[in-house]
């Protein structure tokens, strides 16, 4: 039954990226290939960014597509690339007992299907009249939200200077 | 849309991330299962504020994204240093500080 202030197309967009997303994410933690997995979770992660869409977040969604799409997964090939000799399936890519991974990760997901379904099993999201507008946003940032913000500007400074030491050769 | 559409899928996502951590043996596989488990945060923040119509879930789930850029720069530099130094990044070589 389809309660009345649910859009029918909203939902399958939802549930074709949902299980796009579903899929990608599986390969990213399977796959052989590491340099593979990278290129699943560019679809994972722009399956999140569709899904921001279509809850009315776009300026996140933007921002989704420009950092992890655009620099975090550069950086994630440099990584590979700069690390393994060898580009292809390796045979090492999981420890011994990684099995037990699997009813460790069920155990959780089932944990918290079943506090969601408990909670909001039947409720429904109005459907917003607009996308959440980028002012909104920069209002919080620039005035409840200015000291975290500062610090975040320091966190990404240490980051770099940090990156830049580590890596450096001498 | 119904609220457990996006908790869901967030909750799957999480599932993932958390077996790709314990499963994986490469340390730049670990570092991705970890955008796993912070995408599906974000995903979790978002749904929220559209549940309240409010836009500080999306401050949040900036912050999140910040935060996760400054992570996988250290996070990569750290892997790239263990390579130099010990020729491979299999996670469960690097014993050296067992008790």
């Amino acid at each position: 039954m389809i309660a009345a202030d649910v859009n029918v197309a909203q939902n399958v967009g939802f549930y074709i990226i949902a299980a796009i997303m579903v899929y990608a994410g599986l390969r990213v933690v399977s796959t052989r290939n590491v340099v593979h997995a990278a290129l699943w979770l560019v679809t994972v992660l722009g399956g999140v960014a569709a899904q921001y869409v279509l809850a009315a977040a776009e300026f996140v969604a933007v921002s989704q597509v420009m950092v992890y799409i655009g620099a975090v997964m550069v950086l994630f090939l440099f990584g590979i690339m700069l690390t393994r000799a060898t580009i292809g399936a390796e045979g090492d890519l999981n420890n011994r007992n990684w099995a037990m991974g699997i009813p460790v990760a069920l155990a959780l997901v089932g944990v918290m299907a079943w506090v969601i379904i408990d909670e909001y099993g039947s409720s429904t999201i109005a459907e917003p009249e607009t996308v959440m507008p980028t002012e909104a946003i920069s209002d919080i940032y620039l005035r409840e939200g200015l000291v975290p913000f500062l610090a975040l500007s320091f966190v990404l400074l240490a980051a770099a200077i940090g990156a830049i030491v580590l890596a450096r050769k001498d | 849309m119904y609220a457990v559409n996006f908790l869901l899928l967030g909750a799957v996502m999480f599932g993932l991330g958390v077996f790709g951590v314990l499963a994986r043996r490469n340390a730049v596989a670990v570092l991705m299962s970890i955008e796993l488990i912070l995408n599906a945060v974000n995903v979790n923040l978002i749904a929220f504020a559209l549940m309240n119509n409010s836009a500080e879930g999306h401050v949040f789930a900036l912050y999140v994204i910040a935060v996760a850029a400054a992570e996988v720069g250290v996070g990569l530099a750290m892997v790239l240093m263990i390579y130099r130094n010990r020729r491979s990044i299999a996670l469960d070589e690097l014993s050296t500080m067992r008790g």
